[in-house]
């Protein structure tokens, strides 16, 4: 086990490296002058020789990256061209509120997703199952700004029931102070990756369901609801704990976009701003720190998988 | 065998048959309903249903109808051409790392390994700054986000595949390593292929339509679902409900459809495959 660590550990700091690389490389391949876009169109080219001396853009485009790993490895993100500040300050004010949503609405999903695949697998191919089968693949296959949208339509500006922003404050105490306004957004990423777990689930289940053991617990004579609770569940939920490891970029891209929807000005929010102002320092950073949550991830989801199934022992190969 | 499997799953056919009836009624229909989508008429603009406009007309006047078969036409194309590419790139790459093996695949999958770590809004974002928006950019873009997960998908179908006694007797009688890729292993990987194909259609029809959201799609005169849906969502607390919900109706009964063809023929193939 220790050597299958090492042995990942490794390869997980090779991805980040090369992800360093290619964020670096692709940021600057945006056309245009970076001083002319933070500076505006009027900027002299004295100005424009300081802003570009300030920030080593002059250097050649190795020199900025070694510059830029050494600040990273000394835990400095740099400093925000446009908004003037440390890049590590803005993550910090924002990535707790990515936290609560990536965090709730994936909690919520999955509170959802496993008994309702079980549900499925259990009722297998009934009239039910095939409902469920259609709500959960309409889900999927709906746009999450639309979906989004749609539940504001309804629950805010019909019903008045939910606010149709997400909460504005800074701090996370503040966030969680006002979780009404955190509703309509959490559901909307929720219900959009319950479908894809939920599918997951039910196929799952059914294959469990087959097995010989599942045979043995109904011959001698365990109820059925302990069967799915304790068998079922449990065996059942391996590809999943992969699936969940694995789809963390995917909630992310869902973030993007809910924090557009309703206003949560998250990292995704910042990203989005920072790309279109030529903020590199921002890109960077942000992409380095979610790339890390992303490969930290399926690491996790490995690692859950070894301690979830016994059957699985790695480091022999 | 595959294919009286298929034939027997019902969410197949249904995917299949939603599948036929849109590209039907997107490539067909616009020979029967006559409309015009080329001049603006603001005269005309945000007509509800009605004579004439069955679903009304949009806030450029066009007729929503009209307008959803057209639209149709480029998101069944921008799908599936993603996914020709997808298909084509991703079998390459995953069969020639899973074929080499050893130290050639550790870096060729590391090299996708980072890639998939690049969360894919952030990169689109940062991507679509380069280039004026254009259709064969989009499709370039997407696919560069979707051949990841197919090159996986093969290379894993390869390791197993090139263990096989028919590859190795291959071998044996002389054949070099592009012909038993060839003629050996991506034939009996395409199962896995085809069903990813089908996935990434859907995939990219929804990738495409948050660009459009985002303000990131294809500037006017190009038509498509995406597109309709987010222009049409400015209009949504103003009740004009005929530029919202047929656009969304459209893209979601697509992307239902070849999701339910895909799941068909997965379980048709009984391969385990992983679905991002």
């Amino acid at each position: 086990m220790t050597g299958y660590l090492l042995r990942r550990g490794g390869q997980a700091l090779v991805v980040v490296i090369g992800l360093m690389i290619v964020t670096f490389i692709m940021i600057h391949l945006i056309p245009g002058s970076v001083a002319r876009s933070v500076l505006g169109v009027r900027a002299t080219p004295g100005r424009i020789a300081i802003f570009n001396s300030t920030y080593g853009l002059n250097e050649p485009l190795y020199r900025q990256f070694l510059t830029y790993l050494d600040q990273v490895a000394h835990g400095d993100f740099g400093t925000s061209y446009a908004l003037q500040e440390p890049v590590s300050t803005l993550i910090a004010q924002r990535l707790p509120r990515d936290l609560v949503l990536v965090g709730l609405s994936t909690v919520l999903a999955l509170v959802i997703a496993l008994p309702l695949g079980i549900y499925q697998a259990a009722h297998r191919d009934r009239l039910d199952d095939h409902l469920l089968t259609g709500v959960s693949f309409t889900l999927y296959s709906m746009p999450d700004f639309f979906f989004g949208i749609l539940l504001i339509a309804i629950f805010s500006v019909q019903l008045h029931v939910f606010p149709p922003e997400a909460p504005s404050a800074t701090s996370l105490g503040g966030i969680l102070a006002d979780p009404r306004a955190l509703v309509l957004p959490v559901v909307t990423l929720a219900l959009v990756t319950m479908a894809s777990y939920s599918r997951y689930m039910r196929s799952s289940a059914i294959e469990v369901l087959a097995q010989d053991y599942i045979r043995v617990a109904r011959a001698k004579g365990l109820p059925e609801r302990l069967i799915l609770s304790r068998h079922v569940l449990r065996n059942s939920l391996l590809p999943v704990v992969t699936m969940v490891g694995l789809s963390f970029p995917n909630v992310i891209a869902g973030a993007v976009i809910a924090e557009e929807v309703f206003n949560y000005p998250g990292m995704g929010l910042l990203m989005y701003q920072a790309s279109t102002s030529h903020d590199f320092p921002i890109l960077l950073g942000c992409t380095l720190i979610i790339g890390v949550a992303t490969v930290a991830g399926s690491l996790a989801a490995d690692i859950a998988y070894a301690v979830l199934d016994p059957r699985v022992r790695y480091g022999r190969t | 065998m595959a294919v009286p499997e298929f034939a027997r799953s019902r969410a197949g056919q249904a995917g299949l048959g939603l599948v036929v009836a849109i590209a039907t009624f997107s490539f067909l229909g616009p020979l029967f309903y006559h409309t015009n989508q080329v001049t603006v008429q603001l005269a005309l603009a945000t007509l509800p249903p009605g004579p004439g406009h069955p679903l009304g007309t949009d806030a450029s006047g066009y007729d929503v109808v009209g307008r959803l078969m057209l639209g149709g036409q480029s998101s069944l194309e921008l799908g599936l051409a993603v996914a020709a590419a997808t298909a084509i790139v991703g079998t390459l790459y995953g069969a020639i790392a899973g074929y080499l093996g050893g130290f050639i695949d550790a870096v060729m999958m590391r090299v996708v390994d980072t890639f998939l770590a690049i969360p894919s809004l952030v990169f689109l974002l940062i991507m679509v700054n380069l280039f004026t928006p254009n259709v064969p950019a989009i499709i370039a873009l997407l696919t560069m986000l979707s051949w990841l997960a197919t090159s996986r998908l093969v290379r894993g179908e390869v390791l197993t595949l090139r263990t096989r006694e028919y590859v190795q007797a291959a071998r044996v009688m002389g054949g070099g390593s592009p012909w038993i890729v060839y003629r050996h292993l991506v034939p009996n990987a395409v199962g896995v292929i085809v069903v990813n194909a089908t996935f990434t259609i859907a995939d990219a029809i929804l990738t495409y339509a948050a660009l459009s959201f985002l303000g990131l799609g294809l500037p006017p005169p190009h038509a498509d679902w995406g597109t309709m849906l987010s222009n049409g969502l400015n209009y949504l607390f103003d009740g004009y409900w005929w530029v919202v919900y047929p656009p969304a109706v459209m893209l979601i009964l697509t992307v239902v459809g070849f999701n339910l063809i895909g799941d068909a023929v997965r379980d048709s193939l009984d391969v385990r495959l992983r679905r991002r």
